[in-house]
């Protein structure tokens, strides 16, 4: 028996929190943790007889993320009321965009692999809706009852669909990862998975290899991080293969994935879904957006990552891995050029490395932000420079970044010059050296005679040691052997 | 009877301007007529004497702060009936319901921010169909209304409490809502003039939702200079009202023409659309309101208008059409009604969804829950096509047949009901000939155009209303069209018999 090969397909949509100071249709403020029900005012809560009234900021997100993905930005686009009955949905409908959304098409690019396997691949967008958060709904401590929170009830989101894409769960993580920096790049949403501003569901349907007819999709509701999505879409896929080749067909249906079995399971079937009687809400205009407010945006708008990637790879000869690295985030991207501006275009490469190696892993241990590194970019800037011109080498450079990253020293140059690391690079010095080593290490100078190159190693690191570090490696190897040779 | 309940709102701002009488005086006036005649009439829900009184006390004040009150306005001091589907803080607020027996609102709709704003008098909520569904003023909760003029009969819907209320000079004006006709029916049935604005006009904010994309508050009133003094306060732009209009502010009052004798209308033309009148096989309308709306176009005429016959092919549509946009919006409207956060909350309940089922089937009356149903079908997937996009379309060919017919006339004119007040429990079993009252009046709503009522006579007694419908936003010359009328006419000041 031939195992039959089974192709995953995964669209995702994603609902990024914008990063507007107050909600969507009213005053309120937006910021998270607040005591419940103190961010709700008259209009959040439903009172009789109030308004919604659009905010622009929110226009300004959607026009943003229209242009970074080069989609069609709707020069008239209608908001619609979703209906429904929820306690934490307070007016019994939520206003979104059905027919006519903001933003239509537009692509993500995300990139598989590393070094010389990196692929890149487009992913399509549907379109992307504005619309209002519900509230929470609050099940514990309440004594049987249920509580409500409206604090989040009309924070503004961006729903973002994709086109069914995807064909791993890797591509659907390499795409949420990639939009998760864009939206940050752009800066209209914070890109906190942990308080929800960044929440995705992943459509995930399996078909026979070859098979170009789409297999019936079940939905996985609310993946708030980038683990339990993989984990999420692994376990489905596998799931919906299984039944299938045990005879029982996919009926559509929304799952919720539970991180601690790491099993998804159905919450509600397409027979019980909502009818939801979307219609224009007629209390808000259709949201007209000319050309000027979009060509004023653009002008706003940062580089795109894309551009920028590109432009790193032709200005300073990196590899598309390493500006692709140094573009997953604008913090990333900025402290690098800034660094980059400080030691020269010529050593952008050693600068790449340090920021992506070195900074971020010392960052990574601390569990901090590149905001708030320790070392700033000119600092750092400094240091490449010291070693691009050989004043130092990358293991000496190592002590001057934690000396830098304690605070106790200004810059590289000055911690050099009161530390004295300046590199050795006078050849008679070096020479003087490792006569010195040569004379106090006999029988490993005998070893090597006898054919051992571990013996060679050996004696480098006993002349590295006797220069404290400070010589330069590339002279000390030459020398040693042209000794060695004569001896 | 008091002489000061015979006057107009501009003649009681006189008085008080000249301290012939204070707020206090003229409010206390009402409250005790209130006292005495609004259990024969039911035309308030809510009365509350301290808080009326308190503010007739700050507008003596501030008629008293100088010379004439620097910051006393026309509207200083008069006491208004306000309808109960205005959101009052402080107040009940009910919109007529039982959902909303217990709801005190916590702020006010702008249209009695700026009221208060003038200073004028909150005396009291008017009674009003459930959530303003009606056409008779027998959906409230909280008991039919009575026409003063017959308290066998109905003041017409939804705002006939306003409509009574004035009528019966318990009030010296009122705010009204007109979604379909429930300004312009009401106060053709109870001898009023009444005038629904432009949509977009007058803020919709605070003031509780039946069909968003029709609702429009006006004021009723004895004369079209009382409509154009209240109209003063209660336009302009509001930011909390996404469908409020931005335009420059007009002094209604002070367009008013001057008395003149001769032929002052000399020019005017009034279109007279053919399905509006005719045979009452055909329109639905009496003979004796057909009468009387025939001799207020002749009088027209004496003033120098002149009539042309125009056509609103589409006119038969407008009420199907209504009775699925309105219901639709609806529908979704008093969705917020649900028993979780304000409002009436069923008392016993197993889960959340009986907690609903229970709240809303006790909350709501038959009327409101046969549109709820009927909005939530024609919402329905598969039959949103069908119904909902279908009366849009519908709406938009109306709207064009009086663009069309603007072109040809400057007003146009006909009956306001099709009949005068009805008898309490007339129609209350027949949902569409109930509908039908509104034949004349909905079209109005689904164009946004402006309509005023105004009293062109009796029959048997009872008022009927000249219905005068206007271009976008032509307030001013309909207000100036009816005061020509009522400038060489006395309906209006027709008062009912002495009540009690």
């Amino acid at each position: 028996m031939t195992m039959k090969q089974w192709e995953v397909v995964i669209g995702i949509e994603t609902h990024a929190q914008l990063a507007t100071r107050s909600k969507i249709f009213s005053g309120s403020s937006t910021d998270f943790g607040a005591p419940p029900n103190v961010q709700a005012s008259a209009v959040d809560i439903a009172l009789p007889g109030v308004l919604p009234v659009l905010n622009r900021g929110a226009v300004d997100c959607a026009i943003r993320f229209g242009l970074a993905v080069d989609g069609k930005i709707a020069a008239r686009s209608v908001f619609a009321r979703k209906n429904y009955f929820y306690p934490d949905l307070p007016k019994g409908y939520q206003i979104s965009q059905y027919e006519l959304p903001v933003v239509v098409g537009g692509e993500v690019t995300i990139q598989m692999g590393q070094g010389d396997s990196l692929t890149e691949k487009t992913v399509n967008l549907t379109r992307a809706h504005l619309e209002e958060d519900a509230g929470k709904s609050l099940h514990e401590d309440f004594h049987g009852k249920s509580g409500i929170d409206l604090n989040r009830a009309g924070t503004p989101l961006l729903e973002i669909v994709t086109e069914p894409d995807m064909r791993s769960s890797a591509e659907a993580v390499a795409y949420a990862k990639a939009l998760h920096a864009l939206v940050r790049w752009i800066g209209i949403c914070d890109g906190n998975m942990q308080e929800g501003s960044f929440r995705c569901d992943a459509n995930v349907s399996v078909r026979p290899a070859g098979q170009r007819e789409l297999g019936t999709r079940r939905e996985i509701k609310n993946l708030n991080s980038f683990r339990f999505m993989q984990q999420a879409i692994d376990y489905e896929a596998q799931w919906q293969i299984a039944e299938i080749e045990e005879g029982r067909p996919i009926r559509q249906a929304t799952v919720l994935f539970n991180p601690d079995s790491g099993e998804t399971c159905a919450m509600r079937s397409k027979e019980d879904a909502h009818d939801y009687r979307y219609f224009p809400d007629p209390d808000l205009l259709p949201l007209v957006i000319d050309l000027d407010w979009i060509e004023k945006t653009r002008l706003s708008m940062p580089e795109l990552p894309a551009h920028k990637r590109d432009r790193f790879i032709a200005s300073y000869a990196l590899s598309t891995y390493d500006a692709a690295t140094l573009t997953a985030a604008l913090d990333v991207a900025d402290y690098f050029e800034a660094a980059v501006a400080v030691s020269g275009a010529g050593s952008a490469k050693i600068c790449a490395n340090w920021v992506t190696v070195d900074l971020a892993a010392r960052l990574n241990k601390e569990g901090r932000d590149i905001a708030e590194a320790p070392v700033s970019p000119i600092q750092l800037g400094g240091l490449v420079a010291r070693i691009a011109d050989q004043t130092i080498s990358n293991n000496i450079a190592k002590k001057v970044f934690e000396t830098l990253w304690n605070g106790e020293g200004k810059s590289a140059d000055e911690i050099i010059e009161q530390q004295g690391l300046k590199q050795i690079t006078d050849g008679s010095a070096i020479e003087t050296l490792i006569d010195g080593v040569l004379a106090a290490n006999a029988p490993m100078v005998a070893e090597f005679k006898a054919g051992k190159d571990k013996a060679f190693n050996a004696l480098v690191g006993q002349a590295m040691k006797a220069a404290k570090g400070q010589a330069n490696p590339q002279q000390v190897n030459a020398l040693l052997r042209k000794k060695l040779g004569e001896v | 009877m008091n002489a000061m309940l015979a006057r107009s709102v501009t003649a009681l701002s006189q008085a008080l301007a000249a301290k012939e009488i204070s707020s206090v005086e003229l409010t206390q006036l009402y409250l005790d007529r209130i006292a005495l005649h609004n259990p024969s009439i039911n035309a308030f829900i809510t009365v509350d004497a301290r808080k009326s009184l308190a503010q007739a006390k700050a507008a003596d004040e501030l008629r008293a702060v100088g010379k004439g009150g620097a910051g006393a306005g026309p509207l200083t001091g008069i006491p208004l009936a306000q309808k109960d589907i205005f959101c009052s803080k402080g107040w009940l607020t009910t919109c007529g319901s039982k959902m909303l027996g217990n709801f005190v609102s916590p702020y006010d709709a702008t249209v009695i921010e700026r009221f208060n704003d003038a200073g004028a008098v909150m005396l009291g909520k008017t009674n009003m169909d459930e959530f303003a569904m009606g056409s008779s003023n027998e959906t409230s909760y909280y008991g039919a209304v009575k026409n003063p003029w017959d308290r066998g009969r109905v003041s017409g819907g939804s705002s006939g409490g306003s409509a009574a209320a004035v009528a019966a000079r318990l009030a010296p004006a009122a705010t009204g809502t007109d979604t379909g006709g429930s300004i312009r029916q009401p106060a053709a049935l109870c001898n009023l003039t009444g005038l629904k604005p432009t949509y977009g006009v007058v803020s919709r904010y605070g003031m509780i939702a039946f069909a968003s994309s029709l609702d429009q508050a006006g004021p009723m009133g004895r004369t079209a200079e009382d409509c154009a003094l209240l109209l003063n306060t209660m336009v302009g732009f509001d930011p909390r009202d996404s469908t409020s209009v931005s335009r420059e502010k007009e002094d209604y009052l002070g367009m008013l023409s001057a008395r003149a004798d001769g032929k002052p209308l000399t020019g005017l033309k009034i279109g007279l659309p053919q399905e509006f009148f005719g045979a009452s096989e055909r329109t639905g309308c009496t003979a004796e309101v057909m009468r009387l709306v025939e001799e207020a176009i002749a009088e027209y005429r004496k003033l120098g208008a002149e009539t042309v016959d125009i056509s609103l092919p589409n006119m038969k549509l407008s009420v199907p059409a209504y009775y699925v946009i309105a219901p639709a919006e609806a529908s979704s409207n008093l969705s917020r009604f649900d028993g979780v956060r304000y409002g009436y909350r069923a008392p016993e309940y197993g889960d959340l969804n009986e907690m609903y089922f229970r709240s809303r089937a006790q909350g709501f009356g038959d009327e409101v829950k046969r549109r709820i149903l009927i909005g939530t079908y024609v919402l329905s997937h598969g039959y949103y096509d069908a119904y909902y996009l279908q009366a849009q379309r519908i709406r938009r060919l109306i709207a064009n047949d009086f663009v069309a017919a603007f072109r040809q006339c400057d007003v146009i004119m006909g009956p306001t009901s099709p009949s005068t007040a009805f008898s309490l429990g007339e129609k209350a079993a027949d949902p569409v000939q109930m509908y039908l009252s509104d034949i004349y009046t909905i079209a109005v709503n689904l164009a946004g155009l402006p309509g005023m009522s105004i009293p062109c006579g009796f029959a048997n007694s009872l008022p009927a209303g000249l219905q005068l419908i206007g271009d976008y936003f032509c307030e001013a010359k309909l207000l100036n069209i009816a005061h020509r009328y009522q400038q060489a006419t006395d309906w209006h000041l027709r008062y009912p018999p002495e009540i009690g």
